[in-house]
């Protein structure tokens, strides 16, 4: 601690109690995280012929607990206003982040995040106290509210223009390979999902856990159809919707009628009674093995391959172009990023429908809409079939573009990575959906080498966007409407 | 028919361990009217905290089988029960007044965090430890010589959820943490007024939830003898599953709900397929919420405007 305290001694005329409490505050964080995380890290057990033994690893468990200490007492100190001794504990952890030999690269990650979290933090709350201040000047003037609320809406539409404007251009740049066009479809692939789960979600407050379920419907639905009956995409796509939303329709409807949680966790259930029974029925959906070689999507007849078969004309030789693997990629990704953008337009417009409005109404307080005349079970019904639908569309595009379907793909993981898009975002918000589909699988393709660790930082950052910005990370969504917004703000 | 008798006493063995998790699930319903979805995990936090215990006191040296398991059994009780404190305390407790979703998704990324935490730290692989009680008692014969056996471990799991059960309910009756925990249930806000610290009341449900799943992860280590990170979460719905038949919020509801999934559990998987035991479960779950949305013994919700 003689660190810290010369940074703080100028700025409080006694620093002695608060510093003292901090400083028991961090022990006994530190304490009790050396109780949870001694027996579960410390005492690894590993598997030596047949036998289980125990294999020690106190020393990394002693290095965590002392950056445990030090990111609480930083945290500690900055609740009791010695903001500036919080930001030398988080600049004393970046550097020793840095600088010092770690064990493992965990545990340093661990001291650089706690640290720059601490000065962040530290940012954050400074400059939030000063805006704060200005916000409460600014309130007098109302003119200007009106004013903000038209620019801030002015650089959402601007912002989303960009954003399909870059879409739009990406295959033409130089350096789309087939590395940037695969990747490009994965992020397309998830926005749509969480745009799809958006509307469960985020409109009309739903949580639905099992998404993945309605996926790996569509997906299933066409490879069967493909290669069984001889479906061709097009012809495959509305019903893999409507078989999805059927299956929506039949799970939200018992459930639907009772209270939120209860849907949760049965959607949760669904979603891995799907995968077992995919698992186990193996005369129907190949059980583990899956099913491959599925048909793969033609240019509405043409495909993409050199060599095609008697009579039929390949897409290169349609066009005259030279063969190039790359022709199948760009168009998937144009096909993606136009059934993305329908479930875009749609949410976007049906939320001035009544049904839409309903949803959000409905999302918001369900006691008064009841008292409205709303049905409440058919209105949660549609916003779930709709859903359920998109993610089958999602999933015939899926299998079409891997030619390979399996239940590896449809863990209850991928629902949680869908739902965190959508958390992140900001529930309700497109662009923010938009945006934070961009960034968990930009993050996850860039960390490839952290894969392991992804879903715990998944698991951590949901609960501390809860805590912190329930709204979402990147953006939020008020209702669409409001009655009299300002009398309602000021009473 | 002793086929029979073996699968009933099996399927109460294992309805035992989804009551003492089933019961944490419905203490926290009843209580802050939220599903805690990391309750499974916290169960198999338990399970791995036993399991390590187990292989400790085999490098310790404490033979004496009896003692091994107390010491076990206590430390990990309480080791658990500081998870759950934690977990409310971190992700729970400042979002009491946030929206209605907040929570459960601030449930469902400890429940992924956890997972993730056992599987990184202790490996993916299922975890196999040897029998540590072994024997039993032969009941009966039958004439193709299918011998039903109850086994002194059952015995044991169903003696412990019984005396559990005992010292729970006087708990509950009796003690003035239990009159502070109905108060809460009925009216936080009242129970704050005539002087009940919720903040503490609610922790303490944590604390005892965690406690009993602590428990059943740990009887499971050795009824099983075979673990992974994994087993939260099926254990969890099916528990969840218990507490809904018993009727949500309901403590006796969670036992014989318990009961029932564990019965029917074992019966499904004896008469009509293993691979599809996790579907029954489910099944249940779904027909109770068709048509008893409130339980065998649960009262009908009351919603307050």
């Amino acid at each position: 601690m003689s660190v810290a305290a010369p940074a703080l001694t100028p700025s409080t005329a006694s620093p002695a109690t608060p510093v003292l409490a901090a400083l028991k505050d961090a022990a006994l964080v530190a304490l009790i995280a050396m109780i949870l995380a001694g027996p579960i890290v410390g005492l690894q057990t590993y598997d030596s012929g047949g036998q289980l033994s125990l294999n020690m690893r106190f020393s990394e468990v002693a290095i965590g607990i002392v950056v445990v200490f030090f990111g609480r007492l930083g945290l500690a100190l900055a609740e009791r206003g010695l903001q500036p001794a919080a930001f030398g504990v988080g600049a004393l952890l970046i550097v020793a982040g840095i600088a010092l030999p770690w064990p493992t690269g965990l545990l340093q990650v661990l001291a650089i995040a706690a640290g720059v979290g601490l000065v962040l933090r530290g940012l954050v709350s400074v400059y939030g106290a000063r805006r704060h201040k200005a916000a409460l000047a600014a309130a007098v003037a109302e003119s200007d509210d009106e004013k903000s609320e038209r620019l801030r809406r002015l650089i959402t539409r601007g912002l989303g223009f960009l954003l399909l404007a870059a879409a739009v251009l990406l295959p033409m740049m130089p350096f789309a390979n087939s590395y940037i066009m695969d990747t490009a479809i994965r992020v397309l692939t998830y926005m749509m999902l969480a745009w799809g789960l958006n509307i469960v979600v985020g409109l009309a407050g739903l949580l639905d856990l099992g998404y993945v379920a309605f996926y790996a419907v569509g997906a299933y639905t066409y490879a069967i159809l493909s290669k069984e009956h001889g479906f061709d995409f097009w012809e495959a796509l509305p019903i893999s919707g409507m078989l999805a939303a059927s299956f929506g329709i039949m799970l939200g409807f018992p459930v639907l009628r009772l209270r939120g949680d209860y849907l949760a966790i049965v959607t949760l259930g669904f979603g891995e009674i799907i995968r077992i029974v995919l698992l186990n029925w193996a005369s129907f959906s190949g059980g583990p093995n899956g099913i491959g070689s599925i048909p793969r999507l033609t240019f509405f007849g043409h495909p993409f391959v050199r060599n095609p078969p008697e009579g039929v004309t390949a897409f290169h030789q349609l066009f005259g172009l030279d063969f190039s693997p790359l022709h199948r990629s760009i168009f998937f990704f144009y096909l993606i990023l136009v059934l993305a953008l329908v479930v875009n337009v749609f949410t976007i417009r049906i939320r001035r429908l009544p049904v839409g409005r309903a949803w959000e109404a409905l999302r918001e307080d369900e006691i008064a809409c009841r008292a409205l005349g709303i049905n409440p079970t058919n209105t949660k019904l549609t916003a779930f079939a709709i859903g359920a639908m998109f993610a089958g569309f999602a999933g015939s595009f899926f299998a079409t573009t891997q030619s390979f379907v399996s239940p590896e793909s449809f863990t209850f993981l991928e629902s949680a990575m869908i739902l965190a898009i959508v958390v992140l975002g900001g529930m309700g918000s497109q662009l923010g959906v938009a945006m934070a589909a961009i960034l968990v699988i930009g993050l996850t393709e860039a960390f490839r080498s952290l894969a392991e660790y992804r879903m715990l930082v998944f698991g951590l950052g949901m609960v501390l966007i809860m805590v912190w910005r329930p709204r979402g990370l990147l953006s939020h969504r008020d209702p669409t409407i409001f009655i009299n917004r300002r009398k309602g703000a000021r009473a | 028919m002793e086929y029979l008798v073996q699968q009933l006493i099996n399927g109460i063995t294992l309805g035992a361990v989804y009551a003492l998790i089933a019961l944490g699930y419905t203490m926290v319903y009843g209580i802050i009217g939220m599903i805690n979805f990391a309750h499974g995990e916290v169960y198999m936090l338990g399970a791995f905290l036993s399991m390590i215990g187990i292989l400790l006191m085999g490098v310790i040296g404490i033979t004496w089988v009896p003692l091994a398991l107390l010491i076990v059994l206590v430390c990990a009780m309480a080791i658990t029960a500081l998870y759950g404190w934690s977990i409310e305390r971190i992700a729970y407790r400042p979002l009491r007044g946030s929206f209605r979703l907040a929570p459960l998704i601030s449930a469902i990324g400890v429940s992924i965090f956890l997972q993730n935490y056992v599987q990184l730290s202790q490996g993916a692989r299922p975890k196999p430890i040897p029998p540590v009680i072994r024997g039993g008692f032969e009941l009966m014969t039958s004439v193709d010589g299918f011998t039903v056996t109850l086994s002194y471990l059952q015995v044991f799991i169903v003696a412990m959820t019984i005396a559990l059960m005992v010292g729970f309910t006087y708990l509950i009756t009796r003690t003035s943490l239990g009159r502070a925990q109905r108060a809460c249930e009925q009216d936080r806000t009242m129970a704050s007024l005539i002087g009940v610290d919720v903040d503490r009341t609610i922790s303490t449900t944590f604390v005892i939830g965690a406690a009993l799943a602590a428990v059943a992860g740990m009887m499971v280590t050795l009824y099983y003898g075979v673990i992974d990170f994994y087993i939260g979460f099926l254990a969890g719905i099916k528990a969840f599953t218990a507490a809904v038949l018993g009727g949500i919020g309901s403590l006796p509801g969670a036992v014989l709900g318990g009961l029932l999934i564990g019965l029917i559990e074992a019966l499904w998987s004896a008469y009509f397929s293993v691979e599809y035991k996790d579907v029954a479960a489910f099944t249940i779950l779904v027909f109770v919420l068709i048509f008893r949305p409130t339980g065998l013994l649960g009262r009908p919700e009351i919603e307050k405007v």
